[in-house]
């Protein structure tokens, strides 16, 4: 699951990176469809981590269970929040370039998200070393 | 000060891609390019792929070098995902992204680093658990 999940978020970072390129050519349609598809990618990735976590909580490891589950459902969640609300950011994007074009400012607004969601994936790099990787280890 | 920056980014800018529309006249060199994003993604396919190949197969007979390892991975995952997909580098606004950048790293090192040292310590600085112990405080 989370190599699934890793390769959601850095496909999402890619297409949202081709969004950009359709911006500085000033192709409106081609910005909604990337900015669209680096949507689908983060919905993806909050479903298989929400389901995760409903399998998780089923087999009764829940966050209660220990130390390391705390810190596990307490970081990913953090995470996940994280990307949910990059997609509301996304959506309410997609709407403002919908109706107004590619103005200067949303041109800003798309830069500020760009920003915002490539760090979730620089974080989701430091989030399954640790927790994941780090985790299976010991 | 910021208005030099700005001058000598647009310059920059311009240099690079002459005719392009004055709508984001100071990120074109900003939003990077097709390739840029292609070897960012595959840099960090790449730098993913290894660290789970090394756990899944546990190469390492010892847990503790696989975690240097992946850790290394990590920091040079972070730095690709840095350079190619938020454009970090020693010119744009005049370097002064550069500089909050390390501001930032020197941050978080300080919060990490002392808390850990903090939490370390804490053993030491308990109060007494049992009555005995209670009655032998130095």
């Amino acid at each position: 699951v989370v190599a699934v999940n890793t390769s959601m978020l850095l496909l999402s970072s890619i297409t949202y990176g081709f969004a950009m390129l359709e911006m500085q050519r000033g192709r409106k349609n081609a910005v909604l469809m990337w900015l669209g598809i680096t949507g689908l990618f983060g919905l993806a990735f909050v479903g298989l981590e929400l389901n995760e976590f409903r399998h998780l909580i089923s087999e009764g490891a829940g966050p209660q269970r220990s130390g390391f589950l705390s810190s596990f459902f307490t970081l990913v969640g953090t995470h996940g929040l994280h990307v949910s609300f990059g997609i509301v950011w996304l959506v309410t994007l997609m709407v403002q370039v919908a109706q107004r074009g590619l103005v200067p400012e949303n041109q800003r607004r798309l830069m500020c998200l760009s920003m915002f969601w490539h760090f979730l994936d620089v974080v989701w790099i430091g989030v399954f070393t640790f927790v994941y990787l780090m985790g299976s280890l010991h | 000060l910021s208005a030099t920056a700005h001058t000598d980014d647009s310059h920059g800018g311009h240099d690079a891609r002459p005719g392009h529309h004055p709508g984001g006249h100071d990120d074109a060199a900003a939003h990077g390019s097709f390739n840029g994003y292609m070897t960012g993604f595959l840099l960090s396919v790449i730098l993913t792929a290894i660290p789970f190949v090394l756990v899944m197969s546990r190469t390492f007979a010892n847990p503790d070098t696989t975690s240097y390892v992946i850790l290394g991975f990590a920091a040079v995952q972070i730095v690709v995902h840095m350079v190619y997909f938020l454009h970090m580098n020693t010119r744009s606004e005049g370097g002064w992204t550069l500089l909050a950048l390390l501001f930032t790293v020197m941050l978080v090192v300080i919060t990490l680093s002392g808390s850990i040292w903090v939490m370390f310590h804490l053993n030491d600085n308990m109060m007494p658990m049992s009555p005995t112990e209670m009655r032998n405080m130095p």
